[in-house]
């Protein structure tokens, strides 16, 4: 196996591993925000994809407005989850959050089911899918979108955490939710914008992705999950980590996949997960304390 | 003490009643699932963690039981056995690093085995029989009795009834106790000197003995294992039958798990609707019912109860 | 006063007598199918199906001069569902057969019940663990993998190719799939130089063909369906530049496929059964006249194209139906008899012959190669 082989891993590994990072990343945000894990978090990719998909097919208005109006859709879809299924419990236990957002995870499956079918549906390329070759190693043009796409998110993400009042406002939050108050910084708002900003986080994934991978309604449950171990790798909390965690997550897979076995590939995600959570909490990059009892 | 006794009676009783073998059959089901929502149901009320993969527990109750037996030729009794133990023995490897640490790590591992162990279930064929399944299991039988579809309901029921005994018994300990207290808050019990992490393991690996001896129970009982019984979206069965029933409640794991595996099949019109309603009653419960269906239950009765003695019905 | 307490007794001994006439009981038989859940692409046609031939038979007056039940039960695609659903069938509804599951796990499942109970079982599974060793009530009706990969190794070894890859989903269909090409392709003179596996919601399978391009496989056979990443399979291959001919199972021979597919389906080959060509089996084929009808019937009421899944659960009835008609009785132990004696019956799968030995009753035969060509099926030699 050459060096063209070694490269296609490669490349098929970080264009997974940009959505994991980019479903990393929304978990970070809410869980930033709120300290919540929401693990609806994988249904907001499934929504962008399915969403546009079906605006392509009923509205007829052309991809790019199918793609921005499913994008918006799911953001709404996450700003209504966050004010009628989480506020009510916010205040409540660790145990109280992490079902009702599981519940979330399931009856977003369940109605989207009931909607839009069980079947698979497929997006058209953004620009043609024709391979191009790279030293013996093929790259999908999508692929250089998703790249594309995912690092533009990144900075526009940054720039709106460092620069705006909103985004500093967030930050603020997530360090001491009563000081933040104290100074007159809208937590309910916050917290309403942290599951904005994710919903329309994974949707922009969700939507970059389908081409690739197509959809269904189900998509959503692998993608949360392994969006998730990415973020602990990455050390649950940290941005960066979160990115960084789901393009290694992805590389691995890839490489496990191809070098060792093809048939415990899945598994690959679960098992640095659990090896990590023993060894080293934190994460790779883990900035949050992490305490002992 | 009485409560269990009536309970046992009401069981054994009820045969005679329904004298359907489909009946008798799903509640058989029923009971099973019961065994492990008790465990599930003191790990989630009183230890206050989630386990989000308690499916792999019972599959791995149920494959070590089958293969052993079926394969390497293990004597019924040991082989069960074997396969309690080897719940009991994962759920320390995972629970003791995990539980050290403070927060909700525990459902992320939980989490993260319970994909594996399916996993390692589908893909090992030679061992497991993959995805389509290990055949062959031999049906329960006791020095040379072979056990019935009625007999195996009797049996389910007397195991659930000395389950839920158990564990009335040990929340109404000094273990018990140390529970509640760490419910509460964590911080004052350590003060008090309590070990946090020790009571929190303890509770864990009970959990997963309950739901291997459950596993064991299935595979004799169907004379068959597959690996899609014990993936995530049971996990999450099992979970919402805790929240149904009400946390920290034993007879309230009882009625979440007969709720969750008997209603669905009178409302077999709503299939498609299913994964929907599980998902609704969890968000619901936890944000309005959050003692659950026995909570209900027992608010009900404490209103009545308020009203006899007032009498009058004013103050 | 007499007179009207005899009128009214007159007037209830003619309705009464009326209602006995209606009331002969239906002829009841039971379905357990994965109407919703992963396997449910397979299993919502069945059902259809089946809701297509109750109808069709009681409007010619019904099996027998009685009305014909069809009892159908969704399984969820879950084992412990199966189970719940053959115990209603048998102990409740006290039906005279069953004809499904879906899904090959699930069948395994079931199957004591129906020894234990004396009622026979006509699966619409594929696995071939189901009628081998032949259980006595245990039929099936969808052509067995053997006889796909059998199909297939033949195909390859006229093309002289005589090394290839495989790559399957890790389900039950998958598997069987597998187990099947390392048992006979080495028998066959071929050899199997990669043998890669991926789940069944995988998205990407870049990886397992990067290692397969970098072997001297000379056809890569891939084992699974629309649904369960098939079509990934054909689009990354295209993708990847891999030219060596690419071969799938009898699973994707539906229309969901092409449309997944897209042009990289074009020039796949597969073994299907003849229900998606129905359009290009020639007339002389015994199973040209029943393949037309069902094909127009299903998608006149259905409004939807068939698919061969749907076809199996039409063989299972229609052969129950064929049963009951021959021994003019619809008891279990009767059907069982007569479903062992029925030969040549003209089927959407193939041509049946079933003995006390041959509970799938097909052959090869059952199977055409077909190829995709310019977005449609056509047969290739």
């Amino acid at each position: 196996m050459g060096f063209s082989s070694f490269l296609q891993f490669f490349i098929s590994g970080v264009t997974m591993g940009s959505i994991y990072g980019l479903t990393a990343l929304g978990f970070t945000i809410i869980f930033n925000t709120t300290g919540i894990i929401n693990f609806a978090q994988g249904e907001f990719v499934m929504l962008g994809g399915l969403l546009s998909v079906f605006f392509l097919k009923w509205f007829q208005i052309g991809l790019p407005l199918s793609v921005l109006l499913a994008v918006l859709a799911t953001s709404v879809i996450g700003a209504a989850i966050e004010r009628f299924a989480i506020r009510p419990v916010r205040g409540g236990s660790v145990i109280n959050l992490i079902l009702v957002t599981i519940g979330i995870s399931i009856f977003v499956r369940g109605l989207t089911m009931l909607i839009f079918g069980k079947d698979t549906f497929v997006l058209p390329h953004f620009s043609g899918d024709l391979p191009l070759t790279f030293a013996g190693a093929a790259i999908m043009p999508q692929s250089i979108w998703i790249l594309a796409v995912t690092l533009l998110l990144l900075l526009a993400l940054r720039l709106f955490f460092t620069k705006t009042i909103f985004g500093k406002g967030m930050l603020a939050c997530s360090y001491d939710k009563k000081a933040s108050y104290l100074v007159g910084i809208g937590v309910n708002g916050m917290v309403l914008l942290s599951f904005v900003i994710s919903a329309l986080v994974g949707a922009i994934g969700g939507v970059i992705l389908t081409p690739v991978t197509m959809t269904s309604y189900d998509v959503g449950i692998m993608l949360g999950l392994k969006g998730f171990s990415a973020c602990i790798i990455g050390g649950l909390g940290n941005p960066f980590g979160a990115a960084a965690g789901g393009v290694i997550l992805g590389i691995l897979e890839s490489f496990g996949a191809g070098l060792v076995s093809s048939a415990y590939k899945d598994a690959i995600a679960f098992c640095i997960l659990l090896i990590l959570l023993f060894v080293k909490p934190s994460g790779l990059f883990g900035l949050s304390k992490i305490e002992r009892v | 003490m009485l409560a269990v006794l009536g309970f046992a009676l009401f069981l054994l009783g009820l045969p005679w009643l329904v004298t359907n073998d489909y009946y008798i059959n799903l509640l058989t089901l029923s009971l099973n699932h019961a065994i492990i929502v008790v465990g599930l149901n003191m790990l989630m009320g009183y230890a206050g963690q989630v386990s989000l993969g308690h499916a792999a527990f019972y599959g791995l109750g149920a494959y070590t039981t089958a293969i052993l037996t079926t394969r390497y030729f293990f004597p019924l009794p040991l082989g069960m056995a074997s396969g309690i133990l080897t719940a009991g023995v994962v759920a320390c490897l995972i629970g003791i690093p995990t539980l050290k640490l403070k927060g909700h790590y525990l459902a992320m591992a939980t989490l993260g085995f319970g994909v594996i162990v399916y996993i390692f279930f589908n893909e090992t064929i030679g061992l497991t029989g993959g995805p389509s399944g290990f055949t062959g299991v031999s049906r329960l039988h006791i020095l040379g009795y072979k056990f019935t579809d009625r007999s195996y309901y009797y049996l389910e029921s007397l195991v659930l009834t000395a389950v839920v005994l158990l564990s009335l018994n040990i929340i109404h300990s000094r273990i018990g106790r140390a529970l509640r207290a760490i419910h509460s808050s964590e911080t004052a019990s350590q003060i008090a000197g309590i070990d946090i992490a020790k009571y929190k393991i303890f509770v864990f690996v009970l959990s997963a003995l309950f739901a291997g001896l459950a596993g064991v129970l299935y595979a004799h009982n169907i004379a068959f294992v597959a690996p899609s019984s014990f993936g995530f979206n049971f996990s999450v069965e099992l979970v919402t039958m805790v929240v149904l029933g009400g946390m920290a409640n034993v007879w309230g794991a009882v009625i979440g798990a007969l709720f969750l595996t008997i209603l669905p099949e009178f409302l077999r019109v709503f299939e498609n609707i299913e994964i929907l309603l599980y998902g609704a009653i969890l968000i619901v419960f936890v944000i309005f019912l959050p003692e659950g269906i026995a909570g209900a239950i027992a608010k009900f009765f404490n209103l009545l109860k308020t009203k006899r003695t007032d009498g009058t019905g004013g103050r | 006063m007499k007179q009207v307490r005899y009128l009214v007794l007159a007037i209830m001994a003619v309705l009464f007598s009326f209602t006995t006439l209606w009331a002969e009981d239906p002829i009841k038989i039971g379905a357990v199918l994965s109407v919703t859940g992963p396997a449910s692409p397979l299993g919502e046609p069945e059902r259809n199906t089946a809701q297509l031939v109750q109808e069709q038979i009681n409007a010619k007056g019904g099996l027998l001069g009685r009305k014909l039940e069809i009892i159908v039960y969704d399984d969820e695609s879950a084992v412990d569902k199966a189970l719940t659903a053959a115990d209603k069938l048998l102990k409740k509804d006290n039906v005279s057969a069953v004809i499904g599951p879906t899904t090959t796990p699930n069948t395994l499942a079931i199957e004591a019940k129906f020894d234990a109970a004396a009622v026979p079982l006509v699966s619409c599974a594929a696995g071939e663990k189901i009628v081998v060793p032949v259980k006595n009530w245990v039929f099936k009706t969808p052509q067995s993998d053997r006889l796909a990969v059998a199909r297939i190794l033949s195909h390859l070894k006229s093309r002289k190719i005589d090394k290839i890859a495989i790559l399957t989903v890790s389900d039950a269909f998958g598997q069987g799939g597998r187990e099947m090409l390392k048992a006979l392709g080495p028998k066959a003179g071929v050899e199997i130089v990669a043998d890669e596996v991926y789940s069944p919601k995988d998205t990407d399978m870049t990886a397992q063909l990067t290692k397969i391009k970098s072997t001297d496989a000379k056809a890569l056979v891939s084992w699974g369906t629309p649904q369960t990443g098939s079509a990934i399979v054909t689009k990354n291959r295209v993708q990847l530049g891999i030219t060596i001919p690419l071969y799938l199972s009898h699973g994707v021979a539906s229309p969901k496929f092409i449309e997944l597919a897209g042009s990289a389906g074009e020039g796949v080959l597969l073994p299907a059964g003849r229900l998606i060509v129905a359009d290009e089996v020639p007339a002389k084929n015994p199973q040209k006249a029943v393949l037309t009808k069902y094909v127009k019937d299903y998608e006149t009421k259905f409004k939807s194209p068939v698919s061969t899944f749907g076809g199996h659960a039409w063989d299972a009835i229609m052969l129950v139906v064929k049963a009951i008609e021959m021994g003019k009785s619809d008891k279990p132990a009767d059907i069982r008899a007569n479903l062992e004696k029925i030969k040549g019956f003209v089927g959407t799968g193939g041509v049946f012959n079933f003995s006390p030995q041959e509970h799938n009753g097909l052959d090869e035969s059952a199977f055409e190669m077909v190829s995709i060509v310019k977005g449609a099926w056509k047969i290739v030699k």
